[in-house]
């Protein structure tokens, strides 16, 4: 749906991709079938839902295809970016912590600001960007997972750059007495605050994990959601749902909320290592 | 080439429209150890910052005999609350000398040769920030003395330590002393500084109430806000 608004909208600008009218013909069928779902009598109920919590379980257990390569696409794509948004964000976090300029607090507002961006809208202006019309065009990056990670990582950046500031400001007001006295210069203080602050760095960035692997709007939009090519856990649940194949979606439902407990469960982690100070 | 004297004239340090300290007018030689006493909030800490060029001073010049940066190259300063690095406490002795591009196993020999000198010898790789009060001030003054400063600030070094371990520090200290490290140190032990003391450094209210050398300040202050000071009264 995402999709076709984004088309319906800016007709003159973007010419479909092969790939595009395919998919598009596929939201479309979604759109029916949701539509005959809702106006028909109720549909299955306990037991469909049953159905499908069996099957899914069964395609993860069998390892099913689809599944795997779906699941492994999306780690690839959400990994790519949160790497390249780590090496973006953190010694920018570091940076602002440690210097002060004129335009430092302008450029956390700045920061702040954007991790408020609908991801939706990051779509949106990565596909004008990307589209053939667009000042990249010529890159053929749209509904390819290098356009899904451009987005990913325009996401990302923000929130990660934002909580690992937090973190390195507060360990910068300890160190900075002594670091200043030591006469550490200003690169050999980042480097200070980048290592002693590794744990926090890395919750920041499972953070960053978290919110890129959960993500679907932009993803669905620069992606296209096209089989075997940018088909990530998300936009694969939304498909699926629509189609009502349950059992599909709840498999990945259950890869995807598994992700999330695992993330969830390091942080924490991390967090009692912190207080314990090991590592 | 020689730092010293440091010439202080009218420095002033403000915060918030209140003088902390100053103006100060002080001239220290390059021999011996200045001890700074005081009442709590008279100024110390801030005093030793601003000799230090830690703390922007608002008014007034610090002048050392050589250039700033050489001059900054060669001291060291151990806080009144040390810092811990999130290190072990071998990593943090070594960092001073790593910053100064100092090898990492060379840096390492120093560190352990410097912590055990300070007793902290048998807990090397423990987590600095698992340390007790008394194992921080002695990790602090291993890491300051780690690079051999030709002058070392040391903001109430002692005060979390016990009567052996003080002993074993001010030996320390006198030997670094006697190897030629200026020292300009606060303390709030009167037997320590009697101990220490060549010249002595009075603050009351952010102003250098006395200067004068050792003995004859510990015979009998020239101000009564001194001798009150000494007896152990309130100071006003
Ligand atoms: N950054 C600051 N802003 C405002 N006031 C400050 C600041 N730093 C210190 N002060 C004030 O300046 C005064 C002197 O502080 P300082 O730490 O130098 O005292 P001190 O002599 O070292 O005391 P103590 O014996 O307790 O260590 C205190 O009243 C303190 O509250
Ligand atoms: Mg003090």
């Amino acid at each position: 749906m995402m999709v076709k608004v984004a088309i319906f909208q800016w007709p003159a600008v973007f010419d479909c991709s092969n790939a595009l009218s395919c998919d598009f013909e596929i939201g479309q069928q979604v759109l029916d079938r949701a539509s005959v779902r809702a106006e028909g009598s109720k549909p299955g109920g306990m037991d469909d839902l049953w159905a499908g919590l069996s099957q899914a379980f069964w395609l993860l257990v069998t390892l099913d295809a689809d599944l795997v390569e779906i699941t492994l696409r999306s780690l690839r794509v959400t990994l790519t970016a949160l790497a390249i948004a780590c090496v973006i964000a953190l010694p920018l976090a570091a940076f602002l912590a440690v210097r002060r300029f004129r335009a430092r607090r302008a450029t956390i507002a700045v920061l702040n600001a954007l991790m408020g961006l609908p991801p939706v809208v990051v779509g949106l202006v990565v596909y004008v960007f990307l589209s053939r019309a667009g000042p990249f065009g010529v890159f053929g990056l749209l509904f390819t997972p290098t356009a899904m990670i451009i987005a990913q990582v325009i996401i990302v950046v923000p929130l990660v750059a934002s909580i690992a500031h937090q973190s390195l400001r507060e360990l910068w007001s300890d160190y900075h007495d002594l670091l200043i006295s030591m006469n550490a210069t200003q690169l050999q203080r980042i480097q200070a605050l980048l290592w002693d602050g590794r744990r926090a760095l890395l919750t920041a960035a499972l953070a960053g994990f978290g919110r890129a692997i959960g993500e679907v709007g932009a993803i669905m939009v620069v992606g296209g959601n096209i089989d075997h090519a940018t088909r990530v856990l998300t936009t694969a649940i939304a498909l699926e749902t629509g189609k009502g194949e349950f059992a599909m979606a709840l498999g990945l439902g259950f890869v995807l909320i598994a992700l999330a407990i695992a993330v969830n469960l390091c942080i924490h982690w991390l967090g009692r290592t912190e207080s314990e100070g090991r590592w | 080439m020689q730092m010293f004297p440091l010439v202080a004239k009218g420095a002033q340090v403000r915060r918030r429209g209140k003088v902390l300290v100053g103006p100060v007018d002080l001239t220290l030689g390059g021999q011996g150890t200045s001890i700074v006493i005081g009442p709590n909030g008279a100024g110390k800490t801030t005093l030793l910052k601003m000799l230090h060029g830690i703390v922007r001073m608002n008014g007034g010049s610090l002048d050392w005999a050589c250039p700033l940066e050489e001059a900054q190259k060669r001291q060291a300063f151990v806080f009144q609350t040390p810092v811990m690095l999130r290190r072990t406490v071998i990593d943090n002795i070594a960092y001073p000398l790593r910053l100064t591009g100092v090898g990492r196993k060379d840096a390492r020999e120093r560190a352990a040769d410097w912590a055990s000198r300070v007793g902290l010898g048998e807990i090397l790789q423990r987590q600095a920030t698992m340390l007790s009060g008394g194992e921080r001030q002695k990790l602090a003054l291993a890491r300051a003395l780690v690079r051999e400063p030709d002058v070392l600030f040391l903001d109430e070094p002692c005060a979390a330590l016990d009567g052996r371990a003080t002993r074993e520090i001010e030996e320390i200290l006198a030997q670094a002393s006697d190897n030629g490290t200026r020292l300009i140190m606060s303390t709030h032990n009167m037997g320590q500084a009697r101990r220490l003391a060549d010249e002595v450094i009075f603050v009351l209210g952010g102003r250098i109430h006395e200067f004068s050398p050792a003995k004859p300040f510990f015979a009998g202050p020239g101000t009564s806000q001194g001798r009150a000071f000494l007896n152990g009264d309130i100071v006003e």
